[in-house]
């Protein structure tokens, strides 16, 4: 299922990248130096990531911009309007517990032991209890979700986050990161084969592509992130840094208390 | 995590007890000015909106035929946010801060707050933001506020014009923060003359009394930095790994509000360390407003003159250049430049005279349909200037014992006085 979907992100990516690099700058006139420029600058650089490939990234940043605007957003706007605020809350619920398996394979890849044990019983407790992850009674008896994927168990054990990667659809990566996307949706792949929830229906590719396609849904309409909307010029490197720090501060082993 | 919150509680009822004694039971918890800047309302403390809002967000062709250069390819029309009843209902006009969008986190909160109350919200970006400069101001230089309430006021139509026909209102009112409060001011006098709203009510929240002074203030807060404001990068650097190795070493989920409070309850930065990130933030919202008004005008003060930057060209050393100008070099090489070119014989007093509230003091005491609101430990205001809106504004002045600049903007009690005030 997921092979289809990146074949079609693909296929997308190519015919909107492609008007892009149709466009050629006419620059007629001659420039002039600035009055300020970054020849005069005495400080130490900020804010900055290692970003060999910003041109490649800048594209798949306004990719996903088009492709938000076009096809993602329009059809999360959609669904939020059909879909009762109380459907869509249990519908991101359930699959936010399917998410926990994730979690609890990174957490026990980190050998967290305290930690894999309260994301096995939010699982339990919310399966069952909470109908599948419909609810979430696990939160109200204090257990909390700790969010871990393979990119974080990657820097857990140390390895650097390598450079900065704007993914398609997905957005802001590094390589390290998108490298641990794919080994999560592997694993997930690999279990979900082993199970096959849907293997006595005639219809189980029509059925998992269906909530595949809903698990898009929600995971855009959890998101409430924008590109370009906070309308500053700058946008692309505040996004860069504080995703990259963010993650760079989430993966790192916890100091020894002094 | 419920033990991390009532540490913080125990220490903010610990420290402030002095303060907390002397202010009639204003409950809004954090003492320190810079602080509560910095931290905003606690989530607990901020009201539940459970009204289901009926929204859409208006993008409007203002001014016909703008050329927008490539680089900003994004950019398609100024970005208001359109709440609507369903019934007929009194419309507020919501002016962001500086450097803040339609949809920026307070003015959000705002819109819900009236909403809820049964008005129609528009918001509006601030002048100072890309956006704004790119799609609705004239000059695309922005600072000026005689020029910019009149870009506001056109903006301001264009969005009554989309949306007149599906909503019912009885009256009209104006609100504004920070920057947005004073450009309120003008707008509102603009509207005497023009008539189209005809506002019934003009709310300020923390204004400016002169732009200047304020903003002097703030550039005051990065002179105390070690190096002085050129040198904000190895401050910048330094900050942040003082942030992530507090992270490391407590026993965190995640980067969120107890996060943040914890860091704050162990005083992680000095009182001029967060003076110094308030400025810096200042400056990097200063950056984006300076490179996106150079870009529009071609005036070669950042980017070289006729260069034509494409969508993938990198704008990091934009970045690092603009961020350490001041708001004294754009005034100076840039702002002023530009104003004295179109008036001739206009000196920089006079100019930087008419960026205050003062200039407009016959007008604002004169009509009984201004409100002020703000806080006695707001570091953009003096003393002085405190007095001076107090005196201005008489009974319809409203000042909380603390709250910084903003902080408590979100705090049940202040939005409580907003919605009563325009009730």
């Amino acid at each position: 299922m997921t092979v289809s979907r990146y074949r079609v992100c693909l296929a997308l990516l190519l015919a909107l990248s492609l008007p892009g690099c149709a466009a050629t700058r006419s620059n007629t006139q001659t420039e002039v130096p600035a009055m300020h420029s970054i020849s005069e600058f005495r400080d130490q650089r900020f804010a900055e990531v290692a970003d060999p490939w910003e041109g490649f990234n800048r594209s798949m940043y306004r990719f996903n911009f088009y492709f938000d605007k076009y096809l993602f957003l329009p059809v999360v706007n959609g669904y939020e309007f059909v879909t009762p605020t109380f459907l869509q809350e249990r519908i991101s619920g359930f699959f936010n517990n399917l998410g926990e398996v994730r979690n609890l394979t990174n957490s026990l890849f980190q050998l967290k032991g305290t930690e894999s044990v309260t994301t096995l019983g939010r699982f339990v407790t919310n399966s069952t209890l909470g109908l599948g992850g419909l609810f979430d009674p696990a939160s109200s008896f204090g257990l909390e979700r700790h969010d871990e994927d393979f990119g974080k168990t990657l820097g857990y054990w140390g390895a650097d986050s390598g450079p900065y990667l704007v993914l398609p659809i997905f957005g802001p990566s590094s390589l390290r990161d998108a490298g641990g996307l794919a080994v999560d949706n592997g694993i997930r792949y690999g279990i979900y084969t082993a199970i096959d929830p849907f293997g006595n229906s005639d219809d189980s590719f029509a059925i998992s592509s269906g909530i595949t396609t809903l698990e898009a849904i929600d995971m855009r309409h959890q998101q409430s992130f924008r590109y370009y909307e906070s309308g500053y010029p700058f946008e692309y490197y505040m996004v860069r840094f504080f995703y990259h720090e963010k993650r760079e501060i989430e993966s790192g082993k916890p100091l020894p208390a002094e | 995590m419920t033990h991390l919150r009532l540490l913080f509680l125990a220490c903010l009822l610990l420290l402030p007890v002095p303060s907390l004694a002397a202010d009639g039971g204003y409950g809004y918890p954090i003492p320190g000015s810079y602080e509560a800047t910095i931290l905003g309302t606690p989530a607990s403390l901020m009201p539940k909106f459970t009204a289901k809002l009926r929204t859409r967000q208006l993008v409007l062709d203002v001014i016909p035929d703008r050329q927008r250069p490539p680089i900003f390819f994004y950019d398609e029309g100024v970005r208001c946010t359109f709440a609507y009843q369903e019934q007929k209902a009194p419309l507020v006009f919501l002016i962001a801060g500086a450097g803040a969008s339609d949809r920026a986190p307070k003015l959000l909160t705002m819109m819900k707050a009236f909403y809820q109350a049964g008005f129609h919200v528009i918001t509006l970006p601030s002048p100072s933001l890309a956006n704004f400069i790119i799609s609705a101001s004239r000059s695309s230089v922005p600072g000026d506020l005689t020029e910019d309430a009149a870009d506001l006021y056109r903006v301001m139509e264009t969005a009554w014009n989309e949306v007149k026909d599906d909503i019912e209102v009885s009256s009209f009112h104006l609100c504004g923060y920070s920057l947005g409060a004073s450009q309120a001011a003008f707008v509102a006098k603009l509207d005497e003359e023009r008539r189209v709203f005809n506002f019934h009510k003009v709310l300020m929240i923390n204004p400016p009394v002169s732009l200047y002074g304020s903003i002097s203030r703030i550039e005051e807060m990065l002179k105390q930095i070690p190096g002085g404001p050129k040198k904000q990068g190895v401050f910048f650097n330094k900050m942040f790994s003082k942030f992530s190795e507090f992270y490391r070493y407590g026993n965190f989920v995640a980067i969120n509000d107890d996060f943040l409070y914890a860091m704050y309850a162990e005083r992680l930065y000095s009182r001029e360390e967060t003076a110094g990130l308030i400025g810096l933030t200042f400056r990097i919202n200063l950056a984006g407003m300076i490179f996106a008004s150079d870009v529009m005008t071609n005036s070669g003060y950042v980017v070289p003159k006729n260069r034509v930057l494409s969508s993938t060209d990198s704008l990091f050393d934009y970045f690092l250049v603009s961020t350490h100008l001041s708001f004294f070099d754009y005034i100076n090489e840039y702002f002023y430049p530009y104003f004295q070119k179109r008036r001739p014989g206009l000196t920089k007093e006079a100019l930087i005279e008419s960026e205050s509230l003062r200039s407009i003091e016959g007008y604002l005491k004169s009509s009984a349909k201004f409100g002020v609101m703000t806080n006695e430990n707001d570091f953009i205001l003096t003393k002085a200037e405190l007095d001076y809106l107090r005196q201005l504004f008489g009974e319809r002045t409203k000042i909380y014992p603390r709250g910084g600049h903003l902080g408590n903007l979100e705090y049940q009690e202040n939005l409580d006085y907003m919605v009563a005030f325009f009730k």
